[in-house]
């Protein structure tokens, strides 16, 4: 299997079996850990559309200026400094975009807001070229956080164990808030029924700027995170983005659950097919969507929406 | 580059008031005299702007602008000025229509660019279709110089086959090859397939030991499975035939997991190696030219570049620059802008300054320009400045060694010109 023939003598067939199988977990692991970056970028794509029913195509350009705004910010103001206040910068810049412009798109045809996410994600990605250059930005892991986490067999960067803390923090931190909070309620009945929630006097209105800035500040924060990784270049949103809509489809509107078991699921099932058929493992995600939305079309734990039906 | 534009507009519209000053003097002047004035000639230049070879074409629009204003400072081609007419190729279907569209609204004299080998192979089409020049600056394919050669188009860019039997020597050299068992990642389009054959075979016939080859998708960022994969496989060496931006980020995570295997490959361009930064290039690399080369007319081109445009060129600007230099000085040398005239003149030509220590020249049966490539790998101690941390290794191949060592021979890739 997976093009690489088991070596040694027949004889201890049943230990090698046993030495593939922990790789095969090994690289479990590994597609839990990239369902979390997934699961960050995801959960604020998923949250806009549920209340604000944007579809938010520019999701992936703030990925991308929160990248930026780290490598820019970490020549000036240090590692930690940078990892605080670019996450920060991008809700910022989110909740002034959902100010001016995305808030007139709530009850119009989706269309519209289709067509000036599409839009922004383009003029952000033209004007990181123009500031930046198309070259990609080198950007490395600081000093402290390089090395590896070795247990027995088990192997990782220690890099990448941070990011996994640090995205459990915040992905906690968000269901918190939108399950345990009064703010929490509002959103979720928000999410429901916005007449009612407007009759009973309360208004929306910087209720969805507060949630458009959490969500795309998570999209500031995977890209803060990933920056060393993957690599600082204009074009980096759009491939992060399609990989986000895939998750948001799978797990179903509304279901903060949803998005989480999608992004895991997504992140194994890419994690084994580049282990076992590297070429299909874009691909890999697209056929997952394909069937699960053969299977439950609203998605793993999509709710039904009266207004979206 | 609204700004860029901007200033192109008023450049434009400079012209413009020029062009009607001088249509007006010409009036009243004798025809020789109007001569000089004639339209200038347009040269189509089609790189990938967006998408991960983006980077790479972005210093290709660079060395072709310098190339362009040399030209035209130094009085220009046959008393007529040149014209670039640069636009973003995105993918083979996007490239040949803007390639026929060039050639037949606005009547390029010849095309220049492109680094996809897809792409390049698009508009090879339509330039042998309008028997007009096609000088292609990037696609490394042995296809476009064996079996989809054409008479009109000459290829600025190393093959593959040059790239892998350069890497090849140094590995030879080391000790890296007979008997070591070898893991190879390749880029899953026609540039990387095309290579990852090129390496089997000469690893093959060294007497390496083959592993495996994982075909990745160009758009993967993450690669966390292959690094995975390499330390559960623990082969002697790791190959990459992997293309831009797949470059950079594969040598960071390399890194960033910690392996220690060996790590080369068989295509490199410095974009990735300043994209990977100082803490995370690693491996050895053949390369065609870095801003490191010190022969006089390299080292004087890089200043150049540097007044220019503030920063430091790469390997894709040269190919650009020099393709259009080459293409103005065959121009100036036979006074004609006729096709199969140039044609005949590039065939013949030795003594092109390639600014390379040595001459290059283009063989007259596949139109492969000829010339010194290099390796690069880390510099120790980490060189010096920031974007110094690589070092350029002397030419390959060596003095005394005929260029044609490193390229494929007519037997290994037959090109027939129809």
């Amino acid at each position: 299997m997976c093009g690489a023939p088991l070596r040694g003598r027949p004889g201890l067939t049943e230990i090698l079996v046993a030495i593939e199988l922990i790789f095969i977990l090994q690289q479990v692991a590994n597609g839990l850990l990239l369902g979390c970056y997934y699961l960050l970028i995801a959960l604020g794509l998923s949250i806009i559309f549920s209340l604000g029913g944007v579809v938010n195509l520019a999701h992936g350009a703030f990925y991308a200026i929160g990248a930026y705004a780290m490598v820019f910010l970490t020549e000036r103001i240090g590692y930690a400094g940078a990892f605080i206040v670019s996450p920060i910068v991008v809700a910022l810049i989110g909740m002034a975009v959902e100010r001016l412009f995305l808030r007139r798109f709530y009850r119009a045809d989706p269309v519209l807001s289709l067509l000036f996410t599409f839009a922004l994600a383009m003029v952000i990605e033209q004007a990181l070229r123009m500031v930046f250059g198309a070259s990609p930005l080198s950007f490395s892991i600081p000093e402290f956080a390089t090395g590896q986490l070795i247990i027995g067999e088990f192997f990782y960067p220690l890099y990448r164990v941070g990011m996994l803390v640090v995205a459990i923090i915040a992905v906690t931190g968000t269901w918190y808030l939108l399950n345990r909070t009064p703010f929490g309620k509002v959103v979720r009945a928000g999410i429901h029924d916005p007449d009612m929630v407007r009759a009973l006097g309360i208004s929306l209105s910087p209720v969805m700027t507060a949630v458009c800035g959490i969500g795309i500040g998570l999209a500031g924060l995977s890209g803060v995170l990933l920056a060393p990784i993957t690599g600082v270049q204009p074009a980096m949103g759009q491939e992060i983005l399609t990989a986000a809509f895939v998750v948001v489809v799978i797990g179903g509107l509304g279901s903060f659950w949803g998005v989480v078991l999608a992004a895991i699921l997504v992140g194994v099932i890419r994690g084994l097919t580049s282990y076992f058929y590297p070429p299909a493992s874009e691909a890999s995600l697209y056929l997952l969507m394909l069937l699960i939305l053969v299977l439950r079309p609203r998605g793993l734990m999509g709710e039904k929406f009266e207004r979206l039906e | 580059m609204a700004a860029e534009d901007a200033s192109k507009v008023s450049e434009n519209r400079r012209r413009l008031i020029q062009g009607g000053a001088a249509l007006a003097a010409s009036l009243a002047m004798p025809a020789y005299v109007r001569a000089q004035s004639k339209e200038p000639i347009r040269i189509g230049h089609l790189t990938p702007m967006t998408g991960f070879l983006g980077p790479m074409g972005e210093y290709a629009v660079l060395g072709a602008r310098l190339a362009v204003e040399e030209v035209n400072a130094s009085g220009g081609v046959l008393g007529r000025q040149l014209e670039l007419l640069t636009e973003d190729s995105v993918n083979p279907q996007t490239a040949s229509t803007k390639a026929q569209r060039m050639v037949d609204r606005d009547k390029v004299f010849a095309i220049v660019g492109e680094i996809s080998s897809a792409s390049g192979l698009a508009i090879s089409q339509v330039t042998n279709r309008a028997q007009k020049l096609f000088f292609q600056t990037g696609c490394n394919s042995n296809e476009l110089r064996g079996a989809n050669c054409s008479r009109y188009m000459f290829h600025l860019e190393a093959n593959n086959t040059m790239y892998v039997r350069t890497i090849g020597q140094w590995l030879l050299k080391q000790g890296m090859v007979k008997g070591k068992r070898w893991m190879a990642f390749t880029a899953d389009y026609a540039f990387g397939h095309d290579l990852f054959q090129q390496t089997k075979k000469f690893m093959d016939e060294n007497g390496a030991e083959f592993v495996s080859n994982d075909m990745i998708p160009t758009d993967a960022t993450e690669f966390s499975a292959s690094m995975l994969k390499i330390r559960q496989q623990k082969p002697d060496i790791v190959i990459s035939n992997l293309a831009g931006n797949q470059t950079t980020n594969f040598t960071k995570q390399y890194h960033e997991f910690g392996i220690k295997v060996p790590y080369a490959g068989a295509d490199m361009n410095m974009t990735s190696i300043w994209g990977a930064g100082k803490s995370a290039f690693s491996g050895t690399w053949p390369i065609i030219w870095t801003h490191q080369v010190q022969a006089p007319s390299a080292q004087a081109f890089v200043k150049r570049f540097q007044e220019r445009w503030k920063k430091l060129p790469e390997n894709q600007a040269v190919n650009d620059y020099l393709a259009i230099i080459l293409l103005a000085k065959a121009m100036n040398e036979t006074k004609s802008d006729d096709t199969d005239t140039l044609i005949k003149y590039l065939e013949t030509a030795k003594d092109l300054d390639v600014l390379r220590e040595r001459p290059g020249y283009f063989r007259d049966w596949d139109h492969q320009l000829m010339f010194e490539m290099y390796t690069v790998q880390p510099a120790e101690g980490g060189g010096s400045g920031p974007q110094d941390f690589m070092v350029t290794s002397d030419p390959v191949p060596g003095p005394g060694e005929s260029l044609e060592i490193i390229a494929p021979t007519r037997e290994e890739n037959a090109c027939k010109f129809a």
